[in-house]
């Protein structure tokens, strides 16, 4: 048995490393294959006799004013000759590298369908290390900065780092007791006093429950039963019956019923309301099948992005 | 036949996976589109708005789901485009940023005219999920003090008259999870009543369709009805009909229906396996 699958399994990998390397040496025979080409775009900005800021000509822009280039990426088949030639558009090393680096983690994070192996565990680890350091910076940057110390410091964050940040309010007391919940928070990570950190858990933990369960309470329980009750005989805009809208109507109130049948284990499920818990479980059957036809064609559509972005950016076959 | 079904390598499946979606791909099938109740609901709620009406666009996803939701994140911004509205871009996942910045990206390529500040704005990603729309709902300013330039809201033309969400005409979330569609619905739409709608994952849709039309004015489920959605706005706009990258969902429908089909002959043959094997007393 372990023969045969050691056969099946060299025979799927030289399939999918003859199919790649055909098409990778035809493609970078045809096209620019795995390069990526850009256009410059010079920017700059003029102070007016107002003292306002104003977008100005580039090419006539002083060092008392501020400029910068801007770079966009041309797609393969709208890069011509003539560009190149002129200098309008030029390789870029750079976004090549990360295109290359995109495509090999990609193959990598496939390659787990064949079975575990190195090259999978190196490029999973890279993305939760690089996902991880990614949400740390922006929570920084993002949320501690200006939500926080420019709330205590507001002129030091001001003339530090945020110059269009509102001082006007100055210096607001209540944020100490969030930036001291933080701190007791910290202690955990200290070898005495750890037991400082339970009390913003705490509070954390409390002010969630309490903000879901109105949200859930208004939402899902009251918005919902209300939405239930609906007339069984449906008419249209001019007064007549509504034949299809009163069956979605008679569907949906013998769905609801029958559905909390089934979870209404309190009476033995005979009679009545076996038969009532039994339509309960073919709804909830047809509810699972939607969710995983709904499923597998998310799944779908993520493997058609990845193939996309293997055969269009890097391999420029489409 | 039996016995090579009942003992096949499951590689071979995913290899045939593999070229059932790649297939189409290369050839670039493209089928044609029917627009759904579903998805003509989304659509009039923001086609019939007055132009320039305010729309918060809330980009609650990661590159993760960047295949399925991405087609219809930009459609919502080409849409909201067209018609001249005012939007407002913001995120409740940390990932979500980089996913505004791509609609940014074609807002500035495709609609030149558009400026920012003006017709477009965009909010950093905050932390707190629900937390951060219960605040927004009271305090923009108390959650956003600053635009993602680092601006004042009192300085931008189009926030500073803005004091909440409640002065929107329009939610619109693209949803992966959660934070997502449900506590837009629980703590924007159905405390506030604000107009909402939701592009949503595959996985989430069955749980999203009980919201409408109450609560919800309208839900994109997955990339079927991302390209239902492309589908209707090219029927009015045939700039946006014209353009390549506007076809993203439906180029994406092609493989679905190549896969689909693939996985409808899979699970007739694992029952057919499960059936011949229980005759041959093996189950």
């Amino acid at each position: 048995m372990s023969n045969v699958k050691q056969q099946s399994n060299g025979l799927i990998w030289a399939v999918i490393f003859v199919v790649g390397a055909i098409m990778l040496v035809w493609s970078m025979s045809t096209s620019r294959t795995g390069q990526v080409w850009i256009t410059a775009e010079q920017h700059a900005f003029a102070q007016n006799a107002d003292g306002d800021w104003a977008p100005t000509d580039p090419s006539s822009a002083t060092s008392n004013d501020i400029s910068w280039t801007t770079y966009s990426s041309v797609v393969d088949n709208e890069l011509t000759d003539e560009m190149i030639e002129s200098g309008d558009a030029t390789m870029s090393w750079s976004r090549t590298i990360g295109l290359w680096l995109a495509a090999i983690f990609t193959l990598f994070i496939l390659s787990f369908l064949v079975g575990d192996n190195p090259a999978y565990k190196f490029a999973e680890a890279m993305v939760v290390g690089t996902s991880a350091g990614y949400v740390m910076v922006i929570g920084i940057w993002d949320i501690f900065i200006p939500n926080l110390v420019g709330r205590l410091a507001p002129h030091l964050i001001q003339n530090w780092t945020l110059p269009g940040l509102d001082t006007s309010m100055g210096t607001q007391l209540l944020y100490i007791i969030p930036a001291i919940l933080i701190l007791m928070l910290l202690m955990q990570l200290m070898p005495t006093g750890a037991w400082l950190s339970r009390w913003p858990i705490a509070f954390f933990i409390g002010i969630t429950a309490g903000y879901r369960m109105i949200g859930y309470v208004e939402a899902d329980l009251v918005a919902q039963i209300k939405a239930a009750i609906i007339p069984l005989y449906q008419t249209g805009a001019d007064g007549t019956f509504a034949f299809w809208a009163t069956m979605n109507a008679c569907i949906l109130t013998i769905a609801t019923l029958s559905t909390m049948v089934y979870f209404f284990f309190s009476v033995e499920h005979k009679g009545l309301v076996g038969k009532s818990a039994r339509v309960g479980i073919w709804f909830l059957m047809i509810t699972f099948g939607a969710s995983f036809g709904y499923t597998v064609m998310g799944r779908i559509a993520l493997l058609a992005q990845r193939l996309e972005f293997l055969f269009g950016d890097w391999l420029h076959l489409i | 036949m039996y016995n090579t079904l009942k003992n096949l390598d499951r590689r071979w499946i995913f290899l045939s996976m593999l070229l059932a979606v790649s297939i189409p791909i290369l050839a670039k099938l493209v089928f044609p589109e029917e627009v759904s109740t579903q998805s003509k609901m989304v659509f009039d709620a923001i086609e019939d708005l007055p132009d320039g009406s305010n729309i918060l666009l809330s980009y609650d996803f990661d590159p993760a789901s960047q295949g399925e939701l991405l087609p219809m994140a930009q459609a919502f911004t080409r849409h909201c485009c067209a018609k001249g509205h005012k939007q407002y871009y913001m995120a409740l996942w940390p990932l979500g940023t980089p996913m505004v910045d791509l609609s940014v990206d074609t807002i500035k390529d495709e609609y030149p005219d558009m400026v920012y500040g003006e017709n477009y704005v965009k909010f950093d990603y905050k932390a707190g999920g629900e937390a951060v729309i219960r605040m927004i709902t009271q305090d923009l300013r108390g959650m956003f003090p600053l635009d993602s330039k680092g601006m004042s809201l009192d300085k931008i033309p189009m926030t500073k008259n803005i004091k909440n969400i409640q002065d929107m005409d329009l939610i619109i979330n693209v949803s992966a999870g959660d934070p997502g569609t449900k506590q837009w619905v629980q703590f924007a739409a159905t405390p506030f009543g604000i107009t909402t709608v939701s592009g949503c994952t595959g996985v989430q849709a069955p749980q999203m369709y009980p919201y409408i039309p109450e609560q919800l004015a309208g839900v994109l489920g997955a990339i079927k009805a991302a390209a239902e959605y492309e589908a209707a706005i090219d029927e009015v706009y045939p700039a946006i009909a014209a353009n390549k990258k506007a076809q993203e969902a439906k180029r994406r429908m092609g493989p679905q229906l190549v896969a689909h089909s693939l996985m409808i002959v899979l699970i007739l043959l694992g029952n057919w396996v499960f059936f011949e094997g229980r005759k041959r007393g093996e189950a």
